[in-house]
């Protein structure tokens, strides 16, 4: 009767106001058919974690120009754990330096895309992370 | 999938409520356990609706009235749940859900807990287990539940079957005064509000809804009865309003939500409504419609789903092709499938 959709909360925490990004990413992802929740500009990172939690969404999206990444993502994931959510898959979207990236994936982010990358490539590797998640 | 335990819900984990509800709305089996184990605590919570146009300010007001709600001088402050219901793409099944954008001052309360749903098909401004999230919330303790739907032109009038209180919202500038004497949304209201009263225009329309009040009969809320119980006549008397029911008489408020001018008004004749509604006995028969309509509704789906797994698909679509030819009239092929 009903079926399951992946559900994913884009979110930008911090205090940078360029939200044109985030606003393509969830515009792509919603025309592959997903549901994303938008939260609007200048989270925290227990804002975004409780908008996780209650919107029990797949995938969390982070759009970080503010440089603040190597502070924001990590405190951002700390919160999701401590909600309970160990299953969101959490990529990043923004300007960030290839070591800070690699720095990211191995604290548990799941992606980091740069400016130009192909919004299919997004959408094809959100699907391939959900579907190997169990919850 | 990991088990949802109902008493975890009951005690207030949030984490629990969230996967529930995620299971209602893809009509999991194991939600229907859930709302059983519910179900018996359901029944407490006062639903208010909250409709209107687009970008009339409804996720604005929702903030500022849980805000409102929440700092209540009546204490204790009641526990407070959203529903925001967006809509749901019909070419691609995706849906963008940005209710939550304006509810910011909402966060960090643990009290308050906010829910996107995206409509997924439903066409009457409410997403098919909206209904049941209402009774997942209300179960789980929350003692109102607001109902936010899609942004409604005139006839996505579900809300009013499932909220004990309506609220329309309109903004100035959305049209004449025949506009307001259309059938549809705003005969469905308990409260009308006219938002954005800072807005060159407000006081005309809030002047042109309460003309239209006026239009309706004796201003007492004739509107009321007229549209919202029409079809009683042919109910069974426990669905029917209680002889001399003292009538409702419908408030037009002028509210910002920007800044919250008026919102402690409205929250007022909120509960102004809800007490008229405990004391005339209306709020006891609108539960009854309401629970007669969602069993109708399910027996509905339960026919068609069970219907659809016993079809023989050749049958089906023989039948279909026989109409796609001209052959047969819609009407005969369902008949020779059923």
């Amino acid at each position: 009767m009903t079926e399951s959709k992946i559900r994913v909360l884009i979110a930008k925490p911090g205090l940078d106001g360029h939200d044109r990004g985030a606003k393509v990413i969830a515009r792509a992802l919603r025309d592959a058919g997903m549901e994303v929740i938008y939260t609007g500009l200048r989270q925290t990172p227990e804002m975004i974690a409780e908008a996780a939690l209650q919107e029990d969404v797949n995938v969390v999206g982070l759009s970080i120009l503010s440089g603040a990444h190597n502070v924001l993502v990590p405190a951002v994931i700390e919160k999701l754990r401590a909600n309970g959510l160990h299953d969101v898959t959490v990529f990043v979207g923004g300007i960030i330096p290839e070591e800070d990236a690699l720095a990211l994936k191995a604290k548990g982010v799941h992606a980091v895309y740069g400016p130009g990358t192909n919004t299919q490539v997004v959408v094809e590797e959100i699907r391939q992370a959900v579907s190997h998640q169990t919850a | 999938m990991p088990q949802i335990d109902p008493n975890a819900i009951r005690q207030g984990d949030r984490l629990a409520l969230s996967r529930a509800l995620t299971a209602a709305e893809n009509g999991t089996p194991a939600s229907r356990d859930i709302q059983a184990a519910l179900f018996p605590h359901t029944g407490k919570a006062h639903l208010i609706g909250i409709t209107g146009a687009p970008g009339t300010g409804k996720s604005t007001l929702v903030n500022q009235l849980v805000k409102s709600f929440r700092k209540a001088d009546n204490l204790p402050a009641p526990k407070v749940a959203v529903i925001a219901v967006d809509p749901t793409s019909p070419f691609t099944g995706g849906a963008l859900l940005g209710d939550r954008i304006r509810m910011h001052d909402l966060a960090g309360d643990k009290d308050v807990f906010i829910r996107s749903m995206a409509s997924r098909g439903a066409l009457g401004g409410l997403a098919h287990s909206t209904a049941a999230f209402a009774t997942i919330l209300d179960g789980a303790g929350f003692d109102l539940v607001l109902i936010e739907t899609v942004g409604a032109g005139q006839a996505e009038v579900d809300i009013a079957r499932l909220a004990h209180t309506v609220i329309v919202v309109e903004a100035p500038g959305l049209g004449d005064d025949i506009q307001a004497i259309k059938a549809g949304i705003l005969e469905i209201a308990d409260i009308l509000v006219v938002n954005k009263s800072d807005q060159p225009g407000a006081e005309n329309t809030a002047r042109a809804l309460q003309a239209m009040l006026e239009l309706s009969g004796s201003n007492t809320g004739s509107l009321f009865t007229a549209g919202k119980h029409r079809t009683q006549a042919q109910a069974p008397a426990s669905l029917s309003p209680v002889n001399d029911e003292p009538a409702w008489k419908v408030p037009v408020l002028q509210v910002t939500a920007t800044d919250g001018k008026g919102v402690l008004e409205l929250r007022e004749q909120i509960e102004t409504h809800r007490k008229y509604l405990l004391e005339s006995g209306m709020w006891q028969v609108k539960e009854n419609q309401r629970l007669k309509q969602d069993l109708d509704s399910l027996i509905s789906d339960l026919l068609i789903e069970r219907w659809r797994l016993r079809q023989d698909k050749v049958a089906y679509h023989d039948a279909l092709k026989n109409v796609i030819e001209r052959k047969w009239t819609p009407y005969e092929a369902a008949e020779s499938l059923l």
